[in-house]
C-alpha cells in the first residue's frame, strides 16, 4: 500500500487558483466520500487552508491513484483539467511521507514555524475520522505526523520566535519589563499597526489600555474596543506615568514626547522602566529618549532587525527539525512496509491450499478403488509438499520487512499467484500494532 | 572521609559549571536540567562535607580562610539555586557557579593545617556572627552576579543588539527584583552579623568596637548597601545605577574578605 499526496500550496498557485479549489469545512463529507470511491483509492483525507489544498491518500496504484485525484479535483470545483493540472504536485512514497511530516511541523509554511497549520492539520484529520474516510494507513501515518511535528516544536527553537511586528513588540516589552500582567499601554494616536500590537499586548496578558488621540471621540471608540481608557490628548502628561508600555503613532509633524517629559514621568513612577515603541513618521518620541536611564526606546526599523535575525534563526532551526523528520521517516516507513507481510503470506498460503484441495479432491473423486489409508497420506503429501514451496518465499518476505525491498516482493508475489486484493482486517491489524 | 566529599564536590561543581557556560551558547532543555541537577548534587556532597568536618573538629568550619572560602561557596551554590528554582534563571548559573567553583578551589588549594582553636574563637556568637556574615556576603555575590547580567543586557537594548545572548538573558524587571531580593535578605543579615560580631569583640577584647581593619570595612560594605536600598526604597534607585551599585559593593566585599584581617585571629 502506498502514501500519495497530490495538491497545490501558495508555492505553486497563486491565490486565485487556490481559491477556486478549496473545500469548505462546512460540506467536507460530500468530497471525502467521493474521494474514497474513486477506483484504487482506499482512504483519503482532504487539507484545505488559505495557503494550500492537499489531498492524502493510500493506493495500490500510484500512477492511477495520483492521476485519478487529480482529475477528482478539478471536477469537483468544475475547473478545466488543463487549466489546473501545471500547479498540482503529486508525491508517492517516502516523498509523501517526508511532505507531509513537513508540513505538519510548518517547515513547508509560507512564514517558517507558523503555528496554525498543525491545527488546520488536525481538524481536517478530524473530519475524515468522523466521515469515516480515513483507515487504518492514514490514521497511524496523520498520527506520526502530529508527534512529528510535536517532537519539532520542542526539540528546535523553529517557532519561539516572534516574526510579526505586533509580536515582535510584546517579545521585546518582555524582556524588559518580564511578566506584563500588572503592566499598563498607552496608545498614542490611531494607527493599524498601533492597534493591532496593543491586541497583543492585551492577549498576552496586560492589564489595561489607555487610549489617545487629537480627535476625543476616536480615543474612546477606540477605548471602547479595546475596554480600556480614553484620556484627552491635553491630558496626555498627566496619564503617562502610569503607562509602561507607550505605543506612539500620530500624524504630528514634529515630536510630542521629549526628553525631559520622559524624565519627568520616569521620577514620577519612581524610575520604573518604561518601553516606547515609536511607529509615526515622522516620530512622534524624540530620539535622545532613549538616552535615558530607564527608558527604552524602540522604532519600527527596530523591530523589523529583531523579525529579520528570528527569521534567519528559524532557517537555521529548520534544518535541525529536517534532522528529525529524517529520523522519523524512516521509522514510519518500515512500519508501512511491513504492513502487508502477513496478509501477504496469509494470501499466499490460502492460495496454494486453495489449489491443493481443489486438486487433491479431483484426484479423489476419480480415483475408484481407494486403498484404506490413502486420502490420509495424500493429504500428508499434499500438505508437506506445499510448506516446503511455501518455507522460502516465506521467510525470505520476512526477512525483507527488516530490509527495504519488502513491496517489491510483495507486488511480485501478488502478481505472480494472482493474489485478491488484500483482505485486511482492521482488527487484526489493530492488534498487531 | 571529608576529602572524598570535598573532591566530589569540587568535581560536581566543576562539571555544572562547564554545563551552565555551554547553556550560554546552547539552548536545550536537556541541558539546563542536568546542569541544575549536577549543581544540586554538588551542594548536598559539599553539605555533607561540610557537616562531617564540622563534626570532626566540633566547632563550625570558618575559622581560618580554607574553611571559610569554603563555606562561601556553599552558600553562594546554595542561594543560587533558590534563585533557580524560583525564578527560572538558568543564564545566572553561568556568571554564578564559576565564582562558587573559583572559590572551592582556591580553598582547597590551601593548607588546611591542624592546629589548636585560638581560645577567644570558642565563643557561640563568634560561630553566630562568621555564619550570617558568609550568607550575607552570599546573597551580595547572587546581587552583583545578577547585576553584571542586568548591565549587559540593558547595554543590548540600549544600543539594539538582539542577538543569542540577548535571547538567553532574563527580562531586566526579574534581573532587578532578584537583585532586591538579595538586598532585602542580604542586608539585615550583614546587620545582624556585625552587631554579634561586635558583642563578640566585647567579650573576647572587652570593647565592642574595635576600629581593627575588618571591622572597618564591614562597616564600610554595611553603608554601601545601606546606601543602595534606601535609593531605592524612597526614590526609587533602580536599573543601571542600583546594579553598579551592587557591583562596587561586591568588589569591596571580596576586598575584605580577602585583603583584610582581624588584627587578632588569623
Amino acid at each position: 500500500m502506498n502514501i500519495i499526496v497530490v495538491g497545490l500550496s501558495y508555492k505553486t498557485a497563486a491565490v486565485e487558483i487556490r481559491e477556486k479549489v478549496a473545500f469548505s469545512p462546512n460540506c467536507i463529507e460530500k468530497p471525502l466520500g467521493e474521494l474514497v470511491k474513486l477506483e484504487g483509492i482506499t482512504e483519503g483525507i482532504i487539507v484545505s487552508t488559505c495557503n494550500r489544498v492537499e489531498i492524502y491518500a493510500t493506493t495500490r496504484d500510484i500512477a492511477g491513484g495520483i492521476a485519478r485525484i487529480k482529475r477528482f479535483i478539478a471536477d469537483y470545483h468544475h475547473l478545466q483539467f488543463e487549466i489546473l493540472e501545471p500547479h498540482l504536485y503529486s508525491l508517492h512514497a517516502e516523498a509523501a511521507i517526508r511532505h507531509v511530516f513537513r508540513v505538519a511541523s510548518s517547515l513547508d509554511s509560507m512564514v517558517i514555524g507558523e503555528p496554525q497549520i498543525l491545527g488546520q492539520i488536525k481538524t481536517s484529520y478530524g473530519y475524515a475520522a468522523e466521515f469515516k474516510s480515513s483507515g487504518i494507513i492514514l490514521n497511524r501515518f496523520l498520527h506520526k505526523a502530529f508527534s512529528v511535528a510535536k517532537r519539532v516544536r520542542t526539540e528546535t527553537k523553529i517557532a519561539s520566535s516572534a516574526v510579526s511586528v505586533a509580536f515582535a513588540a510584546v517579545e521585546l516589552a518582555k524582556k524588559i519589563l518580564g511578566d506584563l500582567s500588572d503592566k499598563t499601554v498607552m496608545l498614542i494616536g490611531a494607527g493599524e499597526m498601533c492597534e493591532l500590537a496593543a491586541k497583543h499586548f492585551l492577549n498576552s496578558g496586560a492589564k489595561g489600555v489607555m487610549v489617545t488621540n487629537r480627535t476625543f471621540e476616536r480615543a474612546e471608540k477606540l477605548a471602547e474596543e479595546f475596554g480600556g481608557v480614553a484620556v484627552p490628548f491635553e491630558a496626555l502628561f498627566e496619564h503617562l506615568h502610569h503607562a509602561d508600555i507607550v505605543l506612539s503613532s500620530t500624524g504630528a509633524p514634529h515630536c510630542i514626547i521629549g526628553p525631559q517629559d520622559v524624565k519627568d514621568v520616569l521620577k514620577r513612577r519612581r524610575f520604573k522602566p518604561v518601553f516606547f515603541i515609536d511607529i509615526a513618521v515622522p516620530r512622534d518620541i524624540d530620539p535622545k529618549v532613549d538616552g535615558i536611564e530607564n527608558a527604552y526606546l524602540f522604532t519600527v526599523d527596530h523591530l523589523q532587525e529583531i523579525i529579520q535575525a528570528n527569521l534567519a534563526q528559524r532557517s537555521l532551526e529548520a534544518e535541525k527539525a529536517e534532522e528529525i523528520i529524517n529520523q522519523e521517516i524512516g521509522q514510519f516507513h518500515k512500519w508501512l512496509s511491513t504492513l502487508e507481510v502477513t496478509p501477504t503470506i496469509v494470501a499466499l498460503r490460502n492460495r496454494f491450499d486453495e489449489i491443493r484441495r481443489s486438486e487433491l479432491d479431483k484426484t479423489i473423486a476419480g480415483w475408484k478403488e481407494l486403498p484404506p489409508d490413502a486420502e490420509k497420506r495424500l493429504e500428508a503429501l499434499t500438505m508437506a509438499m506445499m510448506n516446503k514451496l511455501l518455507h522460502a518465499p516465506t521467510s525470505a518476505l520476512k526477512q525483507a520487512g527488516q530490509g527495504g525491498r519488502v513491496d517489491l516482493y510483495i507486488d511480485a508475489l501478488r502478481q505472480m499467484f494472482e493474489l485478491e486484493a488484500l483482505q485486511r482486517d482492521d482488527e487484526e491489524l489493530e492488534l498487531e500494532e | 572521609m571529608t576529602h572524598m566529599f570535598f573532591f566530589l564536590t569540587a568535581a560536581l561543581y566543576g562539571c555544572a559549571t562547564a554545563v551552565y557556560l555551554v547553556c550560554l551558547v546552547r539552548t536545550s532543555p536537556l541541558l539546563t536540567r542536568w546542569a541544575s541537577r549536577l549543581l544540586t548534587a554538588g551542594f548536598i556532597a559539599h553539605l555533607l562535607s561540610t557537616i562531617h568536618l564540622a563534626s570532626k573538629l566540633k566547632y563550625l568550619p570558618l575559622t581560618n580562610m580554607q574553611e571559610s572560602l569554603s563555606f562561601f561557596s556553599l552558600a553562594i551554590v546554595g542561594g543560587f539555586l533558590f534563585f533557580e528554582r524560583r525564578y527560572k534563571v538558568t543564564t545566572l548559573g553561568s556568571f554564578v557557579t564559576p565564582v562558587a567553583l573559583m572559590m572551592l578551589a582556591a580553598s582547597s588549594s590551601l593548607h588546611g593545617e591542624v592546629r589548636q582553636l585560638h581560645p577567644i574563637l570558642q565563643s557561640n556568637w563568634f560561630w553566630f556572627h562568621a555564619m550570617l556574615a558568609f550568607i550575607s556576603y552570599a546573597c551580595f555575590t547572587i546581587a552583583a552576579g545578577v547585576a553584571v547580567m542586568y548591565l549587559i543586557q540593558n547595554y543590548f537594548l540600549k544600543t539594539k543588539q538582539f542577538g543569542a545572548l540577548f535571547q538567553k538573558l532574563p527580562s531586566l524587571e526579574i534581573m532587578d527584583e532578584i537583585s532586591y531580593r538579595c538586598l532585602t535578605v542580604g542586608f539585615p543579615l550583614l546587620t545582624i552579623a556585625i552587631i554579634s560580631g561586635s558583642i563578640w569583640s566585647e567579650q573576647a577584647m572587652g570593647s565592642y568596637w574595635i576600629w581593627d581593619p575588618k571591622q572597618t570595612w564591614s562597616l564600610i560594605i554595611w553603608l554601601i548597601y545601606a546606601a543602595l536600598l534606601h535609593g531605592r526604597l524612597t526614590i526609587g534607585w533602580r536599573g543601571k545605577r542600583a546594579a553598579i551599585l551592587a557591583i562596587l559593593g561586591f568588589v569591596v566585599v571580596l576586598f575584605t574578605f580577602f585583603a583584610m584581617k582581624h588584627s587578632i585571629t588569623w
